[in-house]
């Protein structure tokens, strides 16, 4: 055999094995499609997509719970399905495009797991109620919750960020996502209904009927926000200011804003501080970390990923043409997070590193 | 080909796909699923830089917990060289995962660089993005996986 053939027969080799290892993960890909229809299949895809936030079991976490009776007795397979479709656009819950009609089905079966009891199914026509004694009834008894035009509360989910008696923050009720998901015959049932395990009660607590109910039903259905188109302006991944100043005395005017601004300095090091070796860094290239525990809490309140932006932080470099002051745009990192309480707040961290910035640079 | 494989095999990962944060529930408590964290970044072939506590008087607030950690990590070389073609990036660097507990399970996660992509449509960032986003996935799937 000459050279020339062992390397073909090498290489042909090569090939085959590394075709059988494709196929074997394409086998075992296609057998997990196969198993989408089967009891599993949406254990599998509930743990993907859903259980980070919802829980393995459905206990809620970041997410609401899912695995409650009464919540499972009047929540319908449309409901969830469109609700996995279109999300929960500005409440952190995200459309889930990228999966198909057969595995939406499939997690909606594992869900159902959860519960003997029977999906529900509604009709889609809308109730006959009468929208102002609605508005009426809802000021009276919903608005301590769910705010005043069915806002919700802020917040979402369960642990982290809930650290008062209620276990779940009231849903927006004025929520594109949750209207367009929602049958007037689903809210009905609800409100007739409550949440054990929630601070949602029966409304027949109130003494409130049927008719009352298809009032109130009226009414919410009055509460569909329009979603604004998308505003891009400002979002800017940085947000950069030149300094005239020295680098020390950029950091020392820095520093100044920083406490000025009620904010204390947690830590200053080098950018590759931790990864050079020491006495290597770039001394070019300064962090300056702070934090306001108050401004912390209240972030956390509202989104409990909010981490990603923690802590507060400004980089000074060095430059050939002087020194220049930056940090992240929250803005712009806002936009991930799929939370409008977030977005305004991350418009507030914005405009607060904007002050200090041009503080420590005029 | 291991190229291929690696993405086939994400295809299944449950690190949360498509979306533009990545999260992974862990099933270990807070201690055990931070050292597999650290752990993770090391076989990444990355360095732990610090480790930063954000849950000072967390749980004198009312919260339930005061687990919270924010881990940085990079490596010194990727990161001087980043930072000289790219200094637009340094408020972002080193690359970063939150820990925090939740119940007796911990929840980790990390930004991608989707809302970065459209200002930088160089192609030697877009390379960048792809090479730290599946670094940062592989790193939560093994603490997601992790005993």
């Amino acid at each position: 055999m000459h050279i020339k053939d062992v390397r073909i027969t090498c290489h042909a080799e090569w090939i085959t094995m590394n075709l059988r290892a494709v196929l074997m993960v394409i086998v075992t890909l296609l057998l997990s499609g196969v198993s989408v229809a089967g009891p599993n299949g949406g254990a599998m895809l509930y743990r993907q997509n859903c259980a980070v936030c919802h829980g393995d079991n459905g206990g809620g976490g970041v997410g609401i719970p899912l695995n409650l009776p009464d919540f499972l007795a009047v929540a319908s397979d449309d409901y969830l399905r469109k609700t996995l479709r279109i999300g929960r656009p500005g409440r952190i819950m995200p459309a889930f495009a990228n999966l198909g009609d057969t595995e939406i089905d499939a997690i909606i079966g594992h869900i159902r797991s959860w519960s003997p009891q029977a999906a529900p199914v509604y009709n889609s026509d809308p109730l006959p109620g009468n929208p102002e004694r609605g508005k009426t009834l809802y000021a009276r008894h919903c608005t301590g919750c769910h705010g005043d035009e069915g806002r919700g509360g802020i917040g979402t989910g369960v642990t982290f960020s809930r650290p008062r008696e209620a276990p779940v923050e009231a849903p927006a009720l004025d929520n594109p996502g949750f209207q367009e998901s929602v049958s007037d015959a689903m809210l009905k049932a609800s409100l007739l209904r409550g949440r054990e395990g929630t601070p949602m009660p029966s409304i027949k607590v109130f003494g409130l009927k049927e008719k009352d109910a298809d009032d109130l039903v009226a009414y919410l259905r009055t509460l569909n926000r329009d979603v604004l188109p998308e505003d891009n302006s400002g979002l800017e991944p940085v947000i950069l200011y030149e300094s005239a100043y020295s680098l020390k005395q950029t950091l020392e005017n820095l520093k100044q804003a920083v406490i000025g601004r009620n904010f204390r300095i947690i830590r200053e090091q080098y950018l590759d501080q931790g990864l050079a070796p020491e006495g290597k860094e770039d001394t070019r290239r300064i962090i300056l970390y702070f934090c306001n525990f108050a401004f912390l809490n209240d972030a956390l309140a509202i989104d409990p990923r909010v981490g990603l932006f923690l802590p507060c932080r400004i980089t000074l470099v060095k430059t050939e043409h002087g020194v220049q002051v930056m940090s992240i745009n929250p803005k712009n990192l806002s936009r991930l997070f799929n939370n409008s309480d977030l977005d305004r707040y991350c418009q507030q961290m914005h405009d607060m590193y904007a002050e200090i910035m041009e503080d420590a640079t005029l | 080909m291991k190229n291929i494989l690696v993405a086939l095999m994400m295809l299944v990962s449950p690190v949360l796909l498509a979306q533009d944060l990545f999260m992974v529930r862990s099933q270990l408590p807070f201690p055990e699923a931070m050292s597999a964290l650290q752990q993770s970044i090391g076989k990444s072939g990355y360095k732990v830089s610090r480790v930063q506590r954000v849950d000072i008087g967390l749980t004198k607030s009312g919260y339930k917990t005061d687990k919270y950690r924010v881990v940085f990590f990079g490596d010194a070389d990727e990161l001087r060289a980043v930072s000289d073609r790219h200094p637009e990036l340094i408020p972002y660097l080193p690359l970063k995962i939150s820990i925090f507990a939740e119940n007796d399970e911990t929840l980790l996660l990390a930004s991608s660089f989707k809302h970065l992509r459209p200002f930088y449509p160089g192609p030697d960032l877009q390379l960048q993005f792809d090479r730290w986003e599946s670094t940062i996935r592989d790193i939560l799937e093994r603490v997601r996986v992790a005993e």
